[in-house]
């Protein structure tokens, strides 16, 4: 029942938004993975990230794939709670953690276990609209624990110009998202986080918009 | 169809577009077999892509008024999102821009009213001084001329230029007899798209000499006078089935249909060239976005439009 629901809030809801009001150009398709496990690591400026991102798959696939969000920005509403748990299915993370012994990523790493599909922010927040900031290195720990598992570069442009943070009205811009060669654990941390950063950088390279002024 | 019925003309024309569609195709076919090693899938694609919107404009025009209308106004706001995604915009303008979308459901309210002096003046007069209101309310004076000059001409280029395809629909069908707006908008339609083929075409096989060689090096003398005459020879051949023009008006309109178009497909070029892009979008494969596609309508619609109501309205 809940599946079903999912799956008529995307195809009557989010893809209308996305494919109509907004356009999505997507560039780089064929690197993106139909199956998992697969680290999907994408920059974050909107919540429209979260649902053009889960556009990009078969609405079959909805299923497998699992974005990864803030347990203090998400659940302490309860509808917003439920919302995000049983439609958006987040893997809920906890940013401000008690416990310093606890992974904060052994859900995730389950996840990837169980052969989905992880939609994650590495940088940790929308921040400033169409900013990228640093990564944080979460994904290196997790491809190092999940050796098979891609990590896929996306570059999205255009849905923080749409709905930036702390704003409500939509104002519909076209949507650039770049998928890059999809890398995986190289050996360090530190060595995977550059490779990432290269790649992140070769997609901001190729992305032509417009700077907002 | 019972519209199709009542207009055997448009249903002649329809047809006529078909088959220009099925020999473009079959020349693609035998061009591929023949010469397999040139650069053909771009012309592939943009052959796929003619066919689609041959298809859905002719579904659109065919399905009565109120079809047509909604169409165009969504073509409106995917040329005016696309304009408004490639030009710089201001992070203060936010709101503005949103009122700059609403004008398109408004515009073409007016439009389906059949308001004919607001059609006119809505978006040069009550949106031209209403967009930079706003602005100053914001109160961002930072790259304001700018910003409000741009917002501007996407908003009259986009919602009122192409508006006008529109309106030749809601003209009163006594103007025309033979096949009524639709005849007109058709008219106008193919007849832009012919000449930006026909330009292309005449240009690849005999341009030599450049006329904007600093806005789009491929516009050449020889290009742009194939495309005057042949427009003008399609003009004369399709205006008694579509239009109420004379022989002689019908040759002047199909000139003027292929200087204009020339001159809307060169204005997007230099906007292109001005932010260094070369298409405006990837909505349309092989011909790029929404706007490379409708730029010289852009042009030739609005004076077709006057033209012919000032002849026969």
């Amino acid at each position: 029942m809940i599946k079903l629901l999912q799956i008529l809030f995307f195809l009557l809801i989010v893809r209308p938004l996305m494919f109509v009001i907004i356009g999505l150009n997507i560039q780089g398709k064929e690197h993106l993975p139909l199956t998992g496990p697969a680290i999907v690591a994408a920059n974050h400026n909107s919540h429209l990230d979260t649902l053009a991102l889960l556009s990009l798959w078969p609405l079959v696939r909805l299923g497998q794939i699992r974005p990864v969000a803030a347990a203090d920005y998400f659940l302490p509403n309860p509808v917003i709670a439920w919302f995000s748990l049983n439609i958006m299915r987040v893997i809920p993370i906890d940013r401000h953690r008690k416990d310093k012994n606890s992974d904060p990523l052994a859900d995730c790493s389950a996840a990837l276990s169980r052969g989905e599909i992880l939609v994650i922010y590495p940088e940790g927040s929308r921040g400033t609209p169409e900013q990228t900031i640093r990564f944080k290195t979460g994904i290196s720990r997790l491809a190092e624990q999940h050796p098979e598992a891609p990590i896929v570069p996306i570059f999205m442009h255009g849905l923080g110009k749409s709905l930036p943070r702390g704003d409500f009205l939509l104002v519909p811009f076209v949507c650039d998202v770049l998928i890059g060669d999809l890398l995986y654990w190289q050996g360090s941390v530190a060595a995977t986080m550059q490779s990432y950063q290269t790649a992140m950088d070769d997609l901001i390279e190729q992305c032509h918009r417009p700077e907002w002024e | 169809m019972q519209y199709l019925q009542d207009k055997p003309n448009l249903a002649i024309a329809i047809g006529a577009v078909l088959a220009l569609l099925v020999l473009a195709t079959v020349i693609y076919l035998v061009l591929k077999r023949l010469k397999p090693h040139k650069n053909l899938p771009e012309i592939g694609a943009r052959i796929r892509s003619w066919w689609l919107m041959a298809f859905v404009f002719s579904v659109a025009l065919t399905f009565g008024q109120n079809l047509f209308l909604l169409f165009m106004s969504f073509l409106s706001f995917l040329a005016l999102k696309e304009y408004l995604s490639i030009t710089p915009t201001r992070r203060a303008d936010r709101r503005v821009l949103f009122w700059a979308y609403l004008t398109i459901p408004i515009q073409f309210y007016w439009i389906w009213i059949g308001w004919y002096w607001m059609f006119l003046i809505f978006v040069p007069v009550y949106v031209f001084l209403f967009l930079p209101m706003c602005m100053v309310l914001v109160g961002e004076t930072r790259g304001f001329l700018k910003a409000a000059g741009s917002l501007n001409w996407g908003v009259m280029t986009t919602v009122f230029s192409i508006g006008h395809i529109a309106y030749l629909l809601v003209l009163p069908p006594t103007g025309n007899p033979v096949a009524g707006g639709a005849g007109l908008v058709f008219f106008v339609v193919v007849l832009t798209q012919l000449n930006d083929i026909a330009q292309f075409l005449s240009g690849k096989m005999f341009g030599l000499h450049k006329i904007t060689p600093t806005v789009s090096p491929n516009k050449t003398w020889e290009g742009l006078i194939g495309g005057v005459v042949s427009t003008a020879l399609i003009a004369w051949l399709a205006a008694p089935l579509l239009t109420p023009l004379t022989v002689a008006q019908s040759i002047g309109v199909g000139m003027l249909i292929a200087l204009a178009g020339f001159m809307g497909d060169a204005t997007i070029s230099a906007i292109k060239r001005d932010l260094q892009i070369k298409d405006t979008g990837t909505l349309i494969p092989g011909h790029g976005g929404i706007l490379d596609r409708i730029d010289s309508l852009t042009y030739t619609a609005p004076l077709f439009f006057h033209i012919v109501v000032y002849l026969y309205f």
